[in-house]
């Protein structure tokens, strides 16, 4: 249940253009990357995101609110159940589906992608002080898409 | 077929006819003078194929092609389109395969792209079977001649293209040679699916003109080497290109520093500056090289972050655009993890890059209803030649007089 009040929560930040607190759902240290399928089945490491910081997210968002050129548009975020796939004292490692409609400025909806979440959870040292109160935090998110094609670019976060 | 001579209403390179990107007659020019004439396209990296029966699918224009490795160590391509009744032969994006089997009639092809079985030739219980004057050698899908030079591999349709380093001409090989002078790695692949004529994003990589203004990204952060020095490079047919630029300071990364500090409003400045913390690995002080060769390659140098891409038209107005992000075989795990995270840059989310997967889109929508209008390209000029700065439109009327010359328009 944690675990999907988290998602929850985190899905909300990205959909609703809260898009500064999306980095306080990770670690100083967390590693997010995007990637896809055929890329994970054989171990390439490239992601057209790759951050191993707290703080490249960040800069990932402050480039979209200040630098970067797109379209206005929203994402919607459904998220699955998480099934967890291993769990000790210092982690909880989790799959969850995800999948994720673009609405552009125009009115057009499109599946954008759909794939899941591989992650790393541990618990948050300092709760309340990161932007959720759930006790724990990303210490790794992997978006694995099912596609290997991204539809024109990707701006907001999965 | 169209008088497509009515598209140009002059000679100049100065005027594009809005019409070359959204007219089906044209589209199906191209695929007979460009994509199956006298050109050389990019089909994968020799480092794709690494042993005896490794092979990947991929596209010559739109049409369909197999590329692969045989048992002799050379690599063989050929259309990817079975002699009897046209299916797919391969179907996975790659593979290894001993022989290629279509799956509609099993009629089978070795490496090369020979037809060598036809199932039930002798017919079954002595009815039906091919003719006795069927000969296999006679059918098979068409072939391409294919070349490998530093590890890209090359195909052509055309009996009468030049061999690669004609093609290429002296300076192109120059500034591959540069970057692929040693084995490469594939450290992952990305598709982009762009919403415009194929054209339109291979004018964008050579358009030096837009980089400043379209893409913020250095700017807004105060990224800007302010000693930068560089210059375009247009080969003779036009065709191919080089954009590059140089910064003159060694000590560029206590530049950044130094601006950072000098910065006076935080919130315009990245948190995380690793980002860009590269390594020097070129001795001519070049940062960033973006080269082009007709019709649809790219080769991209971006500090240190290195790869390829394969421009595809599908259709008029949809185009895929194939990434393959690319290391040193004998990368340094810290180089490596600096690649990684440089590859922030490009692709379908780069930072200085993903507004080159929306731009053609707003042209081919902008240009609905024009089809009589043309894009103006005078930055710099008419001429097609080199040039030192970079607020020129040099190598993009360069790619026009390729395209002129080829299409016979």
């Amino acid at each position: 249940m944690t675990l999907c009040a988290f998602n929850a929560a985190y899905a909300f930040s990205i959909d609703s253009d809260s898009l500064e607190t999306w980095p306080l759902f990770f670690t100083d240290d967390a590693l997010y990357r995007i990637t896809h399928i055929e890329n994970e089945n054989e171990n390439l490491p490239a992601g057209i995101v790759y951050a191993d910081s707290r703080n490249m997210l960040i800069d990932r968002i402050a480039a979209l609110r200040l630098a970067n050129i797109y379209e206005r548009q929203r994402y919607r975020h459904i998220l699955g159940i998480p099934a967890i796939v291993a769990q000790n004292s210092e982690a909880t490692h989790a799959h969850t589906p995800f999948m994720v409609a673009r609405i552009m400025a125009t009115g057009q909806t499109d599946v954008f992608a759909t794939g899941f979440y591989k992650d790393v959870f541990v618990a948050n040292q300092e709760p309340g002080t990161q932007g959720n109160a759930l006790g724990i935090l990303l210490k790794e998110r992997v978006a694995v898409c099912d596609s290997t094609v991204t539809d024109t670019l990707l701006a907001l976060p999965l | 077929m169209q008088n497509t001579q009515s598209h140009w209403k002059s000679e100049s390179l100065t005027r594009i006819p809005y019409s070359l990107y959204s007219d089906d007659a044209i589209a199906e020019k191209e695929k007979v003078e460009i994509f199956h004439g006298n050109t050389w396209n990019f089909l994968c990296l020799d480092a794709d194929l690494k042993d005896a029966g490794d092979y990947r699918t991929t596209f010559v224009g739109e049409t369909p092609v197999v590329v692969v490795k045989d048992q002799d160590l050379q690599i063989y391509a050929f259309e990817n389109r079975c002699a009897h009744r046209g299916a797919l032969i391969a179907l996975e994006k790659a593979g290894k395969e001993a022989n290629f089997q279509c799956v509609y009639h099993a009629w089978s092809y070795n490496r090369q792209g020979d037809l060598t079985g036809v199932a039930f030739a002798k017919g079954v219980k002595g009815q039906g079977g091919m003719p006795a004057s069927f000969c296999k050698e006679e059918h098979g899908p068409r072939k391409l001649r294919v070349t490998v030079y530093c590890g890209l591999v090359f195909g052509t349709f055309s009996q009468d293209s030049p061999d690669i380093e004609s093609y290429l001409g002296p300076e192109i090989c120059t500034r591959i040679q540069r970057v692929l002078h040693k084995p490469i790695e594939v450290i992952g692949r990305f598709t982009q699916a762009l919403p415009n004529n194929w054209k339109l994003y291979v004018e964008n990589v050579k358009d030096s003109y837009h980089a400043s203004l379209l893409h913020m990204f250095f700017t807004t952060f105060k990224l800007n080497r302010l000693s930068q020095k560089g210059g375009v490079i247009v080969d003779s047919t036009g065709g191919h290109h080089v954009s590059y630029s140089i910064v003159e300071n060694d000590a560029a990364d206590n530049s950044y520093k130094d601006q950072a500090i000098r910065a006076d409003n935080d919130q315009y400045l990245l948190k995380d500056r690793s980002l860009l913390a590269g390594f020097k690995e070129y001795d001519d002080g070049i940062t960033l090289q973006i080269l082009s060769v007709f019709p649809g390659f790219v080769l991209q140098q971006i500090q240190n972050c290195l790869a390829v891409r394969q421009v595809l038209p599908k259709g008029v107005a949809s185009t895929e655009l194939n990434w393959t992000y690319i290391g040193y075989a004998d990368d340094s795990a810290e180089q490596r993890k600096v690649r990684l995270k440089q590859s922030n840059l490009i692709g379908p989310a780069g930072f200085i890059s993903m507004e080159d997967g929306a731009v053609g889109g707003f042209v081919q929508r902008g240009i609905q209803g024009a089809q009589a209008h043309e894009a103006v390209v005078e930055m710099g000029g008419d001429h097609t030649g080199s040039s030192e700065g970079r607020a020129t439109e040099t190598s993009v009327r360069g790619f026009w007089k390729a395209y002129r010359d080829i299409m016979k328009i």
